[in-house]
């Protein structure tokens, strides 16, 4: 089993969800983020002051998938999360030891 | 001052009863008493919720309970103030200076009833200037307690995230006292010496709008810049406030403006229709000042242009054609721009919410360009059948009423505030500032 956790662009969460669908993703947990990266923030101007703004609304996603699949729901996530432009976020992957199902107890990949 | 019983002094109820016996009191007009009823409830509306939204949106999370709570505590406080003593110093004959305390606690408003029913009253009664009115007083007491509301409500957009609350209540009276009542009286009681030299302010630019911009501007000298100008961030909390209080202003200004020709005439529908299109001009002014400047219109740029275009129309609105209003906002917009967006960063004070920027500099333009573009007729009565006309002496009249209202605000505000910082301090401390206003000041948070 795989974490896959993503960071990405708020408006497209709608996007992600819908391509994920199909491949048989079960579950999916959101969070509302802040952060930067390479991009070091962004800059408003209200009444001609400027203010740096070094952490950026993100949305992070995780999700745990069997092995089997795991590469293609990162690359669905990459295709389906990527706009082009800088700050498009990142996809982090992980092995997962235990998954557990706290209603029945099941365990491991019967419990995705 | 005549001797009354504390009883007729809380309650108004001090003039003589065989005054009111022997005169036969003149009727009021209901269509005018129904309208400056509806412009009061409109302006109040200006400072809360108006006011306290706009600014309340443009401050960062930890002051905005704070900001709003300004705009209320001022609301209770000049309210009792303007029933107290203020209305009495700002609209009792007195002298040329100030009134006097003849109608302190609103004594004798009660005279004009006669078996339950108000008469109207004659403002400046017995004086050479005496105005006849077609409104019960009540109504134009309370229509004037609510521009007094808001003009020191305002200043707080100067103060804001830094001034103790404590100090922030005292100022409010004493700059009430000592600066509203007085410049009020000069500019619109039939006695007072500004409106003898024939400047006009049709309903505020000069009292309300120059008055608080100046006085906020001496706040933010005085108190100094808030801790991390130009280095922290202090972007607005949440300008979905600041939009719907910019709103709630734009129209609450119906009645500021549209009232302020104390009836339901032919002046008030101008004024109303040169309001709309000063704000609209305005809005549209700065919002192209500002995708040219840095590229992109924004919200708080659009709502900014419309109240500066609102500020500036508001001391003509009754005097200019709909051509001139749309001069004014254009004038505005553009000004307080430049006002807000580079004066203010160039001579480094931090009027944090630009009350200078948009009232200050608003009102003295339309005070200014009232001058310039009045339309005789509009204002013509039978005792001045020309009215006011724009021209060289009447710009003069009204440089003249907007200098001495500069100077007196300027050098009252600072002997005022010097000496609450002496005796009480007006800024919380660095680490209160930090904190925030609304857990320090006031024991509550946003959450």
């Amino acid at each position: 089993m795989k974490l896959i956790t993503a960071i990405i662009k708020p408006f497209k969460l709608d996007d992600v969800r819908e391509a994920l669908t199909p491949l048989g993703v079960q579950g999916l947990t959101v969070t509302e983020v802040k952060g930067f990266g390479r991009q070091k923030g962004q800059t408003e101007i209200y009444r001609g002051a400027e203010y740096r703004v070094s952490f950026i609304p993100k949305i992070k996603i995780e999700v745990v998938v069997g092995d089997a699949i795991a590469d293609e729901v990162i690359e669905t996530i990459m295709n389906s999360a990527r706009t082009g432009k800088i700050g498009d976020g990142k996809i982090m992957v992980s092995n997962l030891d235990q998954l557990i199902r706290i209603r029945t107890g099941e365990t491991g990949e019967g419990a995705l | 001052m005549k001797r009354y019983s504390l009883l007729g002094l809380l309650f108004g109820v001090g003039a003589p009863l065989s005054a009111i016996a022997a005169d036969k009191p003149a009727p009021i007009d209901t269509g005018d008493t129904a309208w400056m009823l509806v412009s009061t409830a409109l302006v109040l509306m200006m400072t809360i919720p108006g006011l306290a939204l706009f600014y309340g949106g443009m401050v960062r999370k930890k002051n905005v309970l704070a900001t709003l709570i300004q705009s209320f505590a001022i609301c209770c406080i000049v309210s009792l103030l303007w029933m107290g003593v203020g209305y009495s110093l700002a609209f009792s004959n007195g002298n040329q200076w100030i009134g006097d305390l003849s109608r302190a606690f609103l004594n004798g408003v009660a005279a004009n009833f006669h078996k339950g029913v108000d008469s109207a009253f004659t403002l400046g009664a017995g004086t050479s200037a005496a105005v006849p009115m077609t409104i019960p007083e009540s109504v134009y007491i309370m229509y004037q307690m609510t521009f007094a509301i808001i003009t020191p409500a305002l200043i707080a957009g100067a103060f804001a995230e830094r001034m103790k609350f404590s100090s922030m209540c005292v100022f409010t009276v004493l700059w009430v006292l000592f600066v509203y009542a007085p410049i009020a009286h000069w500019v619109w009681s039939p006695t007072g010496w500004v409106a003898a030299l024939g400047a006009v302010d049709f309903a505020g630019g000069t009292v309300v709008h120059i008055n608080s911009g100046v006085a906020g501007l001496v706040c933010a000298l005085v108190l100094g810049k808030r801790r991390g100008v130009g280095t922290d961030d202090l972007a607005p909390f949440n300008l979905t406030y600041a939009i719907v209080g910019a709103s709630l202003l734009w129209v609450g200004w119906f009645g500021f403006n549209a009232g302020s020709a104390l009836g339901a005439n032919g002046r008030a529908g101008m004024a109303m229709l040169t309001t709309q299109l000063a704000a609209a001009m305005g809005g549209l002014a700065w919002m192209v000042m500002e995708w040219w400047r840095t590229g992109k219109p924004t919200a708080l740029g659009i709502i900014s242009g419309a109240v500066a275009g609102l500020v500036a129309i508001t001391p003509a609105a009754g005097f200019v054609l709909p051509g001139g209003a749309v001069l004014i906002g254009l004038a505005a917009g553009v000004g307080c721009f430049w006002s807000s967006t580079w004066l203010k960063h160039k001579l480094g004070y931090d009027d944090s919410l630009d009350a200078f920027g948009v009232h200050g500099t608003g009102g003295i333009i339309g005070a200014l360009l009232t001058g310039v573009l009045a339309f005789g007729p509009l204002s013509a009565t039978d005792a001045n059948p020309v009215g006011v006309v724009g021209s060289l002496p009447q710009l003069l009249s009204q440089t003249e009423a907007v200098g001495v209202t500069i100077v007196w605000c300027v050098v009252v505000t600072f002997v005022i505030l010097k000496v609450l910082d002496l005796v009480m301090g007006l800024r919380v401390s660095a680490e209160e500032e930090l904190e925030g206003l609304d857990m320090v000041l006031h024991g509550e948070r946003i959450n």
